[in-house]
């Protein structure tokens, strides 16, 4: 049995939640302190497997700028995120970039991939 | 060999040898800091002052009378920004106009004629925003304001471009001397000179102790102040003192030569001679003290604090001129306040004391007593900038926008004799980043120039000493890879 | 060198959003000056998610957003210039600038927007005591040096603000392999978005240390250590609390403030509440024909919504150019109540009020569980239940015109009616 508190983010109230495996209830879990639905959702993801959208730089020649914004195209595992770091931090890239390509492809077999955030010419 | 090695390139150190470098000597000047002007002489109240504060028959008082009125011709020459905009020594009080009134009897006698004592109704046509309780001033209007770090750098600067050797991260940890010559030895290295010439300010008493156990001795005293928004600039119109009691000499609020208004200091003596620190006690104290001269400083517009060390001599004046234990050995020690006013003649009666002992010395033919003019974007008219623009492009780049600081302006600072190689030096040149945003906007871009100018990493960049480093190293290395 | 019918000063999220809504609206004769050497501003170094959630539908970083208003100013064919300085704008819509290509250069508009963004408070304006070495940096600053010039700030770091800044640079330099020993503020809640606390804090383990507050900075050459103390409910430091905690960085999350020297220049009056010009419904200023938009009206913490009010100043200075808008008449004047720190726009037409106007305002303290109450001449005309409302978010109520129909000098308040505890 797992009891875990999160603090819910979908709206700025930040609800102080509860949560408990429990074969018995209803959605397998016992919630509390949820002021609406939305809550019970997070909560569950939270517990079973929280994810999370991360934003980093990686290197590039040949542009104006030394370092290119990515992101992930999806959230990952949380407990993946250094090791998706590790990979950003290894890629050395070429301009010229658009918004939006593929840096890295299913990064560390996630299925998510890192996408660059904006568009760097080569000069 | 040098003829002459002057310890500390402060206000009093830089004026020396600029007066030196008139005549065929070998001149060098050792800093343990990595700039000029690096410590006393860029945290003060820069005011030139007219001459009436200094107790008659003192050093002080002959000095400051004899420096005071120099500062036109040098800052001209130099092309430092400074402006006589009159001081006024406030009385809260009956007894305090009686106070004012020795001030003034003082300043006769000093040889100051160019004050007067004002009445109240005149006092607050001054200064609108006095205190209501103001009884009148003491009147100097020679009184003035400079940039003294800005002088410091020009004087450095001409006294290089005119043959003087700088030597700057060289911190003098010992003197030898034998019959011949004076050996000073640095952390890095030894130099060999006939004369020394010791301006180490807080340090002059270990300096000179390393020659001869010293029959001196320099208290620091720390003085901490505000700097406010140039929008506070025309909060007052002069330098205004609070009049002296016996407890203190009062805290100050003056326009600065830039436009930002300066409150402060206290006065705090202290052990440490290294000890900078700003105090939440003592910053109070002078706001509540500040509150004498108005209740209305406008603080919530200060953009930044910081704190000197006054070099307070045990003998209670100046200490120039040549030790009795040690020929050769020249102390000019225990240079506090009127020391900014008066050194262009300490700088004169020095070289007059150095220049005794050779036969036949004349003033160099090519001595050029002119800095080359300093570009200043936001004095040019249109016209100007639009030329200067023309001939070289990085003038209309603008890195500082608070003091409107262009990218060509840097540069030319950078690779100046005696130049700038830190953010600081950059700042104490061309006041990028001494604006409201305190380098917030500016200091990536002047880290860029320093960088490229000076061929060197951005992350080896420093802030003020060598090991002020503002960047640890790239993103995404690995320590081995820089 | 041309005159132009609308001049925008600041090439970022407001002044791409207003001056596209301008040409939208049928104005060509538009400039973009930006100091930066490209547009996007302050978005460029924000490389992280939460923006664009409104506008686009979508979660977006901060290059992202910018990139889709800098491609539509570019296929609208707006004309920009960047790397270039504005250093003056005058009561009768002149601009002044220059940059390395033209030099200094007097342009005459029909209309100005203003668009400048705001800058960060500084250590040495809220005066922090200790000493002044290198490696404390304001949050943005360590921000623009790692996101753009790719260098990083420290190695062991202590972060004061708990605004969203602070928040996510505390991620940021952990990302980058950083250590952040503490974020702490002098609030007894933090000031940034819940969402950044859980995501930048508790994930990372950082200890989020409230009501405490550095009071000195130790280190002659280099940050090495601060002392920090803890707060009683006055916000003044408990004798005794003071802790040391070694660190090589400090970043500071202090504060935001609209950069309105431009405006001065320009005669625009200030409100001393928001920091920011006095404006109408239009967001027009008090000089005719000057609109202010984006963080130097009021800062901002949701791009979407500088893009929407700065839509509305668009709109409106193109409008003042078409001369297809009466001078604002501005009768309704509306003011701060009890718990609130401003409201924007200051005063409202009700005739240019279409359906219905927003009303963008901070309240001054943490409220859970209150009431956002509308007062018309002292009479409620709207109220609306909030379950937590806190100064670092915005707050927005719409009051549809049918309210506003009729007033001639009237005036509006907003103010905070705490609902008694259910409890009690």
């Amino acid at each position: 049995m797992s009891k875990n508190d999160v603090i819910c983010v979908v709206c700025p109230v930040g609800c102080k939640i509860s949560i408990a495996e429990n074969k018995d209830a209803e959605l397998g879990y016992d919630i509390e302190g949820n002021k609406c639905k939305k809550g019970i959702n997070y909560a569950i993801e939270e517990l079973t497997n929280p994810t999370r959208n991360i934003a980093s730089t990686v290197c590039i020649e040949g542009a104006h700028l030394t370092r290119l914004p990515v992101k992930t195209s999806e959230p990952i595992p949380k407990g993946k995120i250094f090791e998706c770091m590790n990979e950003i931090n290894k890629i050395k890239l070429t301009a010229p970039v658009k918004m939006g390509d593929i840096i890295i492809e299913n990064v560390r077999g996630t299925e998510v991939n890192i996408l660059a955030t904006r568009s760097l010419p080569d000069i | 060999m040098y003829d002459v090695l002057i310890i500390g390139a402060g206000v009093t150190g830089a004026s020396i040898a600029r007066e030196l470098s008139r005549y065929d000597l070998k001149v060098c000047i050792l800093d343990k800091n990595n700039d000029v002007a690096d410590a006393t002489t860029k945290a003060n109240s820069a005011i030139i002052h007219a001459g009436y504060d200094a107790k008659p028959g003192t050093l002080k008082a002959k000095f400051n009378a004899l420096g005071a009125p120099m500062f036109d011709q040098i800052c001209k020459e130099l092309d430092v920004p400074f402006k006589r905009i009159g001081s006024l020594v406030i009385a809260f009080s009956e007894e305090e106009m009686k106070t004012l009134e020795s001030l003034y009897e003082q300043g006769i006698k000093n040889g100051i004629e160019n004050i007067h004592i004002l009445d109240k109704a005149k006092t607050m046509e001054l200064e609108p925003n006095l205190i209501d309780s103001a009884q009148g001033a003491l009147h100097a209007p020679d009184g003035g304001i400079i940039c003294p770090f800005e002088l410091t750098v020009a004087l450095t600067e001409n006294a290089v471009e005119n043959g003087v050797d700088l030597f700057l991260n060289q911190q003098v940890i010992d003197i030898e001397k034998n019959e011949k010559e004076f050996k000073v030895i640095t952390q890095k290295e030894k130099f060999t000179a006939k004369y020394v010439v010791n301006c180490a300010g807080v340090f002059a008493d270990t300096i000179y102790h390393m020659v001869t156990p010293t029959d001196f001795h320099i208290t620091p005293r720390k003085g901490q102040y505000f700097v406010l928004d140039k929008e506070a600039g025309n909060f007052a119109n002069t330098v205004i003192f609070q009049c002296p009691t016996p407890q203190s000499k009062g805290v100050l609020v003056t326009p600065t030569v830039h436009g930002n208004l300066l409150v402060g200091p206290d006065a705090e003596d202290l052990n440490d001679k290294t000890d900078l620190d700003n105090t939440r006690e003592r910053l109070n104290f002078v706001r509540e003290n500040a509150k004498k001269t108005s209740e209305n400083i406008p603080f919530h517009l200060t953009i930044n604090i910081f704190a000197g060390l006054r070099a307070v001599p045990d003998t209670g004046d100046f200490i120039i001129g040549e030790s009795e234990k040690v020929k050769g050995f020249i102390n000019v020690a225990g240079i506090e306040s009127p020391g900014l006013s008066s050194a262009p003649a300490i700088g004169n009666y020095v070289k007059d004391l150095l220049l005794d002992k050779w036969e036949g010395l004349k003033e160099k033919e090519n001595f050029n007593p002119y800095r080359r003019k300093v570009v200043r974007f936001n004095e040019l008219t249109p016209q100007e900038i639009t030329d200067l623009v023309k001939k070289n492009p990085s003038y209309g780049r603008i890195v500082c926008r608070c003091e409107l600081v262009t990218e060509g302006e840097i540069i030319d600072v950078i690779h100046r004799k005696a130049g700038a190689t830190s953010l600081d030096a950059i700042k104490r040149r061309v006041r990028a980043g001494m604006g409201r945003c305190q380098g917030g906007f500016c200091g990536p871009r002047v880290m860029e120039i320093l960088s490229r100018e000076l061929n060197m990493e951005m992350h080896e960049v420093v802030k003020d000493s060598p090991e002020s480093k503002i960047l640890t190293g790239k993103t995404k290395c690995s320590e081995e890879e820089h | 060198m041309r005159d132009y019918d609308i001049i925008v000063v600041g090439g970022g999220p407001a002044g791409l959003a207003a001056a596209i809504e301008a040409k939208k609206n049928g104005v060509d004769s538009i400039l973009i000056l930006e100091r930066e050497i490209e547009l996007g501003g302050i978005l460029q170094q924000c490389i992280h998610h939460g923006f664009g959630l409104h506008v686009f539908n979508q979660e977006l970083t901060g290059p992202e957003y910018a990139e889709n208003f800098i491609n539509e100013t570019k296929e609208l064919g707006i004309e920009y210039k960047t790397d270039t300085m504005v250093l003056d704008v005058t009561d009768d819509k002149t601009v002044v600038f220059v940059n390395a290509v033209d030099g200094y250069q007097t342009l005459k508009a029909k209309s100005v927007v203003l668009a400048m963004g705001c800058r960060e408070n500084t250590r040495g304006a809220i005066g922090i005591p200790g000493s002044r070495p290198s490696g404390v940096l304001t949050a943005g600053a360590a921000q623009r040096l790692i996101n753009i010039e790719g260098y990083m700030v420290g190695r062991q770091a202590v972060i004061m603000g708990t605004g969203d800044i602070g928040l996510i640079m505390a991620r940021r330099l952990t990302l980058e392999g950083a250590s952040v020993k503490a974020v702490m503020s002098r609030r007894t809640y933090p000031a940034g978005l819940m969402r950044n606390v859980v995501q930048c804090l508790y994930d990372y383990n950082i200890p989020m240390m409230l009501q405490h507050t550095v009071t000195k900075i130790h280190g002659k050459e280099r940050v090495e250590g601060v002392t920090i103390v803890s707060l009683d409910e006055n916000r003044k430091p408990i004798p005794g609390s003071e802790q040391y905690m070694e660190c090589d960085t400090l970043l500071l999350s202090v504060g935001l403030i609209p950069e309105n020297e431009l405006s001065r220049k320009a005669g625009v009056t200030m409100d001393k509440n928001s920091n920011g010009p006095f404006v109408n419904e239009s967001r027009e200023t008090n000089v005719e024909g000057i609109f202010a938009c984006g963080n130097v009206l009021h800062v901002h913490d949701v791009v979407d919504f500088v893009t929407e009010e700065s839509r509305t100043a668009g709109r409106a200075a193109a409008a003042y150019v078409l001369d297809r808008a009466p001078a604002s008449a501005s009768t309704i004047s509306v003011t701060p109540g009890k718990d609130i720190n401003y409201i924007v726009p200051h005063t409202i037409d009700p005739e240019k009020v279409e359906e219905e106007i927003e009303l963008m305002f901070r309240v001054s303290e943490l409220f859970d569980d209150s009431r956002i109450v509308v007062k018309k001449d002292g009479e409620t005309v709207k109220s609306k239940k909030k379950a937590r409302m806190y100064p670092g978010e915005m707050e927005m109520i719409k009051i549809k015109s049918d309210i506003l129909e009729g007033s001639q000098n009237s005036n509006l308040t907003v103010e905070v009616e705490e609902v008694p505890d259910k409890n009690e």
